[in-house]
């Protein structure tokens, strides 16, 4: 399909980008764009004007700061993926950059860009989630930080106010064990269930893709493993809290079995 | 150049690869033309509705569009259906628009022509269409109910019925010792050729001379039945299949975009182009299978199939399109397999729904068929304990060279399935994998081992033009080959066959370069343009090789007898004297008194001297109606491993042993299976067309229809080792284009199932998603648990 027509602009810097975002309520912004271009080329995103960052290459870094890791919104998975820096520092980032989508989404996707789209069935967001990732927001007055717990507040929507450009995403340093768990049909789709789990401070924080209209922590597994159960114990509660979409790749059914088993493999793997 | 060597069954290079590599291949979209508009269909979004009003006018106003027309604007006839398969079918009217009512997401009301697509598109999206909306019948067995008609006048939705009329004694499948009943029901599918469909229409109107270039296998059958829908005469109407990217039978047809193209750019008098969308494509292209199958087997304790039977119920969408009621009956010659059963009974009723029109999709029918036998067979091996391969092994029909009538009626060519079978246990290592599986079991692995296996037969190579009247298609099966020998020595070759990716420009110079002693890269192949190549019935059913070859070869036959004539009046010999051997004709006894093909070929164009009632030029044309079908067979094996935690499955091992004939290029015959394999492991474990509860496809892009990639294919280990002629036609070839989506669904659901046989699960429908593999699982031991509570109490 063709999308609506729609205006375009590339800014050079992040004020910029705030100044077109402010002159155009329907403007949106446009980083790698895939997620973006295939939703404008079935109308279903029909947005009147696209702000063109992709090429704010000074958002594009990975680096130590402050005791974790700084990622700019602008670096692509690709470069994420490749990272020797990030494989020490915060290696299940760095891994599942390589598990999103095919190569061509993964030269072009940033891990700004699908924050902000915020699907819950993105891999990264709940990566992030587990992390408990710090997100930093830059407005017109300046910047501000939103936690990981407040990043998400629905479906397709991120805490980013329409006129605030995504900067940069903090990590914390994660040395111990980590796992993602990503079912699929295709090597290429998204997760019908993904799991992450990160072992932190002699537990693990657990989180859920695709298992809600938001990537959601599996509260119950993480209570249940801070009481002292085993991994196959506390797998039995993944679910909880949980509102797991019907659709063509599984039904609500099959996937809450589907993340007991998953939540069972991460905390495995991610204990071991 | 003459040349001594030989090249049929050799993998010579594909002729076509370079333009198609370097991308200077020409697809219909990247032709363009001065003046030249673009069309696009208004689809309004309902799947079964009463039209009450069509407002082109927003449409009409908006930037760049040209016109706006509904059905009455144009005088088009229906569309054309070849195949009323029985006396007293109904035939839904078909138009390329409708205007009473729309039957299912493709149908369009309207058609929008503008200077650029852009505008074509967003204009077609305005034009306001106001209907009653009428209750949507997607299900078959809902539909044979008549609740809600899809064609009031035909007063019924159940189309067609068809009997092949049984064989045999039909009591055995209430008195055998064993009586196998299974229903198994096929989804539908998606053809997915990678370009979508396509065309562009322009012409000369002064002359009322009109060209049509489009996207499809079957520019001659497009060109006959289109000069009746759109009333050009058949002498003033030329069609170009350019370089077309699939059709797997998706192209095997004729489309309204077609006729519509074709009306407009003669109405406006100027070219007209359509190209579709994925999205269009998947609602308005045919869809394939969509078929429920009752299925019994009679058999022995020991394993012997005394019958089969097989009652079908066949979705045929909305309407027809070309062929659509034939598709099932295609099957219906097949049922028995590579069998020898005593009693066969065949028959399906054709149901109209609120979908899009099946018609072909590579194996047509013979899938449908060959996957319900070898599930039933399965079945039955499981049901008496027996090996599947111990029961096949009993009941294959043994080796013949000459043709044998099947219980089915038709002669089948030849056949040695069992050899192909052996080949297949050895290259899979059976035992070893059995072994295996057994102590996988015994340790209660998460990932379980399962081996499934399918051994096939098929009916290809369509066919005889008299079995085909018989059979009340309205067309020949016939093919026609011309072979010009230029004065440089140069050969080009014109075939009626319209090949999409399968390789005759390479496979037809083989034949031809060893027929006439010269090398294929001395031959030219021109194809697909109907006034290049006015003699041809086209490219499907697996036909070209066994058809336009085997024309081919009665073209060389006549290029080289004219040549004989030319050589021995050149040599001074008479014909009798001359043997043809090492690429030439010389003296028996004297091989360096000879004439090669080329020289000769120069003689006959400067013609200074020809033998008297001699024509200039060395050239021939042959048109061949084979006698009979050719029938491929044999055996493929799968290998998986279930997870069975998740019902994922994952193909670890996977092997083909296809017996299509005399080979003459293996490298393109391997292609084809992996091709095929692929599509039919798709079949099996990814691919169908879900409708929602109103009629709307909900798997309506490539994000929802699973065509799985490189990374789900598996490795496909081939073999080629067993040729058995076709005593069809003198090259021996039978046909390979589909063999590989014919027997592989079945072979990979059957090692699925057997996985996790152990557990209880005796069957699992296509595709065996995760989900459907968990749940079959999950049933099992539910019903266990509860047997074994029975058991306890």
């Amino acid at each position: 399909m063709i999308p609506a027509a729609f205006g375009y602009e590339r800014v050079d810097s992040v004020e910029a980008a705030i100044g077109a975002l402010q002159a155009d309520d329907g403007a949106k912004l446009l980083a790698g764009g895939h997620s973006l271009l295939p939703q404008m080329k079935l109308r279903f995103a029909m947005p009147t004007k696209l702000v063109d960052i992709g090429r704010l290459r000074d958002l594009s870094y990975i680096r130590e700061a402050d005791g974790g890791v700084a990622i700019g919104a602008l670096t692509r998975y690709h470069d994420l993926e490749g990272s020797d820096e990030l494989r020490q520092l915060a290696p299940i980032v760095a891994s599942v950059a390589g598990q999103v989508g095919d190569p061509q989404v993964r030269h072009m996707g940033t891990i700004g860009g699908a924050v902000a789209h915020s699907d819950p069935a993105g891999d990264m967001p709940s990566v992030l989630l587990a992390l408990g990732a710090t997100f930093v927001a830059t407005g017109l007055s300046g910047t501000r930080e939103i936690a990981a717990a407040d990043m998400f507040p629905g479906l397709f929507q991120s805490a980013l106010a329409n006129d605030e450009v995504l900067t940069e995403i903090r990590v914390p340093k994660t040395s111990g064990g980590w796992s993602y768990q990503k079912f699929t049909r295709r090597a290429q789709d998204w997760a019908v269930v993904g799991v992450a789990a990160v072992r932190m401070n002699g537990s693990a924080n657990v989180s859920l893709t695709n298992m809600g209209l938001t990537p959601l922590r599996a509260g119950g597994v993480e209570e249940a493993l801070a009481g002292g159960a085993d991994p196959a114990t506390a797998a039995e509660r993944a679910d909880e809290g949980s509102a797991p979409p019907s659709d063509s790749f599984g039904s609500e059914e099959y996937r809450r079995a589907l993340s007991k088993v998953l939540v069972r493999r991460a905390l495995e793997e991610a204990l071991a | 150049m003459a040349t001594t060597e030989t090249f049929i069954g050799q993998p010579v290079l594909r002729k076509e690869d370079p333009e198609l590599i370097t991308g200077q291949a020409n697809y219909i979209d990247n032709w363009t033309m001065p003046g030249m508009l673009w069309m696009a269909l208004a689809r309004p979004p309902y799947v079964h509705a009463t039209i009450d009003g069509v407002d082109t006018s927003e449409a009409a106003s908006m930037p760049g569009v040209v016109g706006v027309f509904t059905a009455a604007d144009l005088e088009l006839g229906a569309l054309p259906f070849v195949w009323p398969i029985t006396e007293d079918i109904k035939v839904p009217v078909h138009y390329a628009l409708a205007s009473d009512k729309v039957r299912f997401n493709g149908d369009a009301v309207a058609v929008v022509v503008a200077e650029t697509r852009e505008q074509a598109i967003d204009a077609a999206e305005a034009v306001a269409v106001t209907a009653t909306e009428l209750p949507a019948v997607i299900e078959l067995e809902q539909a044979a109910k008549d609740e809600v008609l899809i064609h009031d006048d035909l007063g019924t939705n159940s189309v067609v019925h068809w009997s092949h009329g049984g064989a045999g004694d039909q009591s055995i499948f209430d008195s055998a010792p064993v009586v196998v009943q299974e229903r198994y029901a096929q989804p539908r599918l998606i053809p997915n050729a990678i370009e979508p469909r396509g065309c562009l229409a322009y012409g000369v109107p002064a002359m009322d001379e009109w060209t049509l270039v489009s996207s499809t296998q079957i520019p001659h059958i497009v060109k006959v039945t289109l000069s009746g829908v759109t009333g050009i005469e058949e002498q003033k109407l030329r069609v170009i299949a350019p370089d077309v990217g699939g059709g797997f039978g998706s192209k095997l047809n004729v489309y309204a975009e077609e006729a519509l193209a074709l009306g407009l750019a003669r109405k406006l008098g100027r070219p007209v182009k359509w190209i579709e969308g994925r999205r269009e494509n998947y609602v308005a292209t045919t869809h394939g299978r969509g078929v429920i199958h009752d299925c019994t087997l009679a058999g022995t304790e020991d394993g012997k199939i005394l019958g089969l039977k097989f009652v079908e119920l066949a979705d045929m969408g909305a309407y027809y399109q070309l062929l659509t009621p034939g598709i099932p009956e295609l099957g219906g010659w097949v049922y028995m397999g590579p069998y020898d059963p005593e009693a066969y009974w065949y028959e399906f009723t054709g149901i109209v729904t609120n979908s899009t029109p099946t018609d072909a999709y590579r194996g047509a029918g013979r899938p449908e068929a060959t996957y319900v036998i070898e599930r039933l067979v399965d079945t039955f091996a499981r049901r008496i304990g027996k090996d599947p391969v111990e029961v096949r092994r009993m009941n294959l029909k043994p080796a013949f060279a000459e043709a044998s009538t099947a219980i089915s009626g038709l002669n089948v060519d030849s056949g040695n399935y069992e050899a192909t079978l052996d080949t297949a246990l050895g290259l899979v290592e059976y035992d070893k994998l059995r072994a295996q599986q057994r102590d996988a079991r015994e340790r209660g692995d998460t990932k379980q081992l399962g081996i499934g296996l399918s051994t096939y037969i098929e009916m290809c190579g369509l066919a005889p033009s008299n079995i085909l009247g018989a059979l009340r298609y309205a067309a020949g099966g016939w093919d026609g080959a011309t072979i010009e020998c230029l004065p440089t020595g140069k050969v080009l070759v014109k075939t009626g066959t319209s090949p999409h990716g399968q390789g005759h420009e390479t496979t037809w110079a083989q034949i031809v370069a060893d027929g006439l002693g010269v090398t294929p890269d001395d031959i030219e192949v021109l194809h697909g343009d109907t006034l290049i190549t006015p003699l041809g019935m086209d490219t499907y059913g697996s036909r070209s090789v066994s058809v336009g070859g085997a024309a081919l070869h009665f073209a060389v036959e006549k290029v080289k007898a004219k040549a004989r004539t030319i050589a021995a009046h050149e040599l001074e010999v008479s014909e009798d004297d001359l043997e043809w051997g090492e690429g030439s004709w010389h003296v028996a006894g004297a091989p360096d008194k000879a004439k090669t093909i080329p020289e000769i070929a120069f003689s006959a164009w400067h013609a200074h001297s020809l033998p008297e009632g001699t024509e200039p030029h060395l050239n021939a044309t042959a048109v061949y109606d084979p006698p009979n079908f050719t029938w491929p067979g044999g055996a493929h094996i799968c290998v998986v491993e279930v997870d069975t935690e998740t019902g994922a499955t994952e193909i670890v091992k996977y092997v083909a042993v296809d017996d299509c004939g005399t080979v003459i290029n293996p490298m393109i015959v391997d292609g084809q299976i992996h091709g095929g394999v692929a599509q039919g492991v798709a079949e099996a474990l990814y691919e169908e067309a879900i409708y929602d509860e109103s009629g709307n496809l909900t798997t309506s892009t490539m994000t929802q229809y699973l065509v799985p990639t490189a990374v789900e294919v598996p490795t496909i280990t081939t073999d080629g080792s067993h040729q058995t002629p076709s005593t069809t036609n003198p090259l021996g070839v039978k046909g390979i284009g589909e063999a590989g989506t014919i027997a592989a669904p079945p072979a990979v659901i059957n090692a699925v199932i057997d996985a996790v046989s152990h557990l209880g699960v005796t069957a699992i429908e296509k595709p065996a998603s995760p989900e459907r593999v968990w749940r079959a699982i999950q049933d099992a031991q539910h019903q266990q648990g509860q047997s074994g509570q029975g058991g306890a109490a």
